[in-house]
């Protein structure tokens, strides 16, 4: 019976997670001559000239000023929609929300509109005699980009964390003589590390491996991880080193999300306080 | 030493157009248990969070010490609560729960740790130091409660139905526990429960609350033997309370029969409620009675048997005995002039 019941899943697993992956291990490691594949590391070692390694280092960075600006950004947000006070929480949900039923594309291209020389931006700094900005086709723009697309995803596990706090936890703590910001520091922050690690791994990994807003955004010329694999896979059409890097950015995002477990398990033995 | 600690003034509490609280006046002397006993929704944790600071009163004073401290946020009161869920911090483990509010007064890391490990031993907890809070079971999660609030060592101890959530023979244990700490070590309690044995066992004073007004307010003896009115009888105890019309001064009609009682000052031909305790009725034999009933029905309790009698004209007696009589004997019912207790009608209607 239970045996039954998973089959679907288990061939759903097999045909789109497992079957995908051995083939991308496979072009990873095997060149292929005129004999035919051979075993080989060529494509790993072609990874680690400069020009590919300064693609990962930037995209890196930019994922992790994304995901920093994201939590800045958003844990006040999520506090603001979890705090018992605030009476149009389900306004500002739906707020946060309804964009994210429009189509990624589109939200993105609606950026372009707005960053152009001419665009949306511009019109209004010039109304307001400002100097014009372009900042379209920069680092700016594509964080800009990433930290639009993926709030939602740092907020939303936030809030159900700190809506979960129980009320009592916080007003016992003020009966013990915490004020507002000791309250926020040693208790309501410490409570939401579990929701802090999901959204940070929840906006990591898609900004890491984004390649539509880079391309769109960053105009092509601020080539990231994510563009580099669609390259070789769609322009170049070498399968064997778009697999390489595929690999490595799996790597990467293992040792990532061990970080995080590692946050969370800290937080479990109390060693946080 | 009748000095007062907390003294509240008119003070009310309206929750959008709902009355919490009318008009209260309560004060608080320094060492006395004092239980706020009703049902809920009575307004006796609405007057514990105005006390705690986690509510500021609509209109009304809050005196502390002598000082207004009514609109003073709950973390600059020297006041501290227990609450009913424990409300421990989850992330932090048995010492650093007790410790926080000491941490928050900045005291020096040794003096911490002795006053924790006097805390420990007050609440039987050695060695569960490093302890998670969530790995213990509900009454040691009371304890930690309890010496998170002492360790602070509170003028004023505020406990929120602290021990609802324990089972009977825990609950027990714990009364005694609280009453004995509470001697020891001279803090002001102000207990909240629903539960009427809970109160009479533990307080100096009780006040009896009811639709966010003080009904009485007493030692536990002078609440239960002489409760000033109706609701405060059938709450404290069980009690049968029928119609009665004074004919005079100590005499009293119920059920068509006159019987002689201690209450004055009544109207003549006044409709009043009486109130009989269920163990204060006694059982004699049918036919020099005053006051006969057949028994409807018997339950045995342990202690004593309670029955279900129906008197002459329909009336249900609850009654407590040793003694059993089987369903259906008619049998006489009795009561001293002492135990029979007149109360004014609550609503003229």
């Amino acid at each position: 019976m239970k045996k039954a019941t998973f089959l679907p899943y288990l061939i759903w697993m097999i045909m789109f997670i497992v079957i995908p992956l051995i083939l991308v291990l496979f072009y990873a490691f095997t060149v292929s001559t005129p004999e035919g594949y051979k075993l080989s590391l060529d494509n790993f070692k072609r990874f680690f000239e400069p020009v590919y390694l300064k693609v990962i280092l930037r995209s890196l960075g930019l994922a992790l000023v994304s995901t920093l600006i994201c939590l800045v950004l958003g844990y006040p947000v999520a506090m603001i929609m979890a705090g018992n006070t605030f009476s149009r929480r389900d306004v500002l949900m739906l707020l946060f929300v309804v964009p994210m039923w429009m189509n990624f594309l589109l939200r993105t291209y609606a950026w372009l509109a707005i960053l152009e020389r001419n665009g949306i931006l511009n019109i209004a700094l010039s109304w307001l005699k400002l100097p014009s900005v372009n900042i379209l086709y920069t680092n700016a723009a594509v964080v800009l980009g990433m930290v639009y697309n993926f709030l939602p995803f740092m907020v939303l596990p936030i809030y159900s964390v700190l809506r979960k706090i129980d009320k009592g936890v916080i007003e016992a703590a003020h009966d013990l003589g915490a004020n507002p910001v000791g309250v926020f520091t040693k208790v309501i922050l410490p409570l939401s590390v579990p929701g802090i690690v999901s959204g940070v791994t929840m906006v990591f990994m898609p900004a890491l491996t984004t390649f539509i807003i880079s391309r769109l955004l960053g105009g092509g010329q601020f080539t990231l991880i994510g563009n580099l694999i669609e390259q070789q896979f769609l322009v170049v059409g070498d399968w064997g080193f778009g697999s390489a890097i595929s690999v490595i950015m799996i790597v990467f995002i293992l040792l990532s999300m061990g970080i995080m477990s590692f946050f969370e398990d800290a937080d479990k033995e109390k060693t946080l306080w | 030493m009748a000095e007062n600690l907390v003294q509240l003034q008119g003070v009310s509490k309206v929750f959008d157009d709902t009355v919490a609280l009318a008009e209260i006046d309560l004060y608080i002397r320094k060492n006395e248990f004092v239980t706020l006993l009703g049902p809920s929704g009575c307004g006796k944790t609405t007057t514990l969070r105005l006390i705690g600071g986690f509510e500021e009163p609509t209109s009304g004073t809050i005196w502390f010490n002598g000082e207004d401290i009514s609109n003073v946020p709950s973390y600059k009161r020297q006041v501290n609560t227990i609450f009913q869920r424990y409300a421990l911090f989850s992330h932090l483990n048995v010492y650093e729960n007790i410790a926080f509010g000491l941490r928050i007064k900045k005291m020096p890391e040794n003096v911490i740790k002795q006053k924790i490990t006097k805390m420990l031993q007050l609440v039987n907890l050695e060695g569960y130091e490093k302890r998670d809070v969530d790995s213990l079971s509900g009454g040691q999660q009371q304890r930690v409660a309890i010496a998170r609030a002492l360790v602070n060592e509170p003028d004023l101890l505020l406990l929120d139905e602290p021990l609802a959530a324990l089972d009977l023979k825990l609950r027990r244990e714990m009364q005694q526990e609280l009453k004995n700490m509470q001697k020891q070590l001279g803090i002001t309690f102000v207990f909240v429960t629903h539960d009427q044995e809970e109160a009479l066992s533990m307080s100096d004073t009780v006040v009896v609350m009811k639709d966010g007004k003080i009904q009485q307010i007493g030692t536990p003896e002078m609440i239960y033997n002489e409760p000033k009115n109706a609701f405060v009888a059938d709450f404290i105890g069980e009690s049968n309370i029928v119609d009665g019309i004074m004919r005079d001064d100590c005499l009293v009609e119920i059920s068509g029969r006159l019987f002689e009682c201690v209450d004055k000052g009544f109207g003549r031909d006044e409709n009043v409620d009486v109130v009989i305790r269920p163990e204060d009725i006694v059982l004699t034999p049918a036919d020099d009675a005053k006051l006969t009933g057949v028994v409807r029905s018997v339950t045995f309790l342990g202690v004593h048997y309670e029955m279900i009698i129906e008197g002459h004209d329909g009336i249900n007696w609850l009654v407590h005995s040793t003694l059993k009589e089987p369903v259906g004997t008619t049998v006489g019912l009795s009561f001293a002039p002492f135990d029979i207790h007149i109360m004014k009608k609550e609503n003229a209607s």
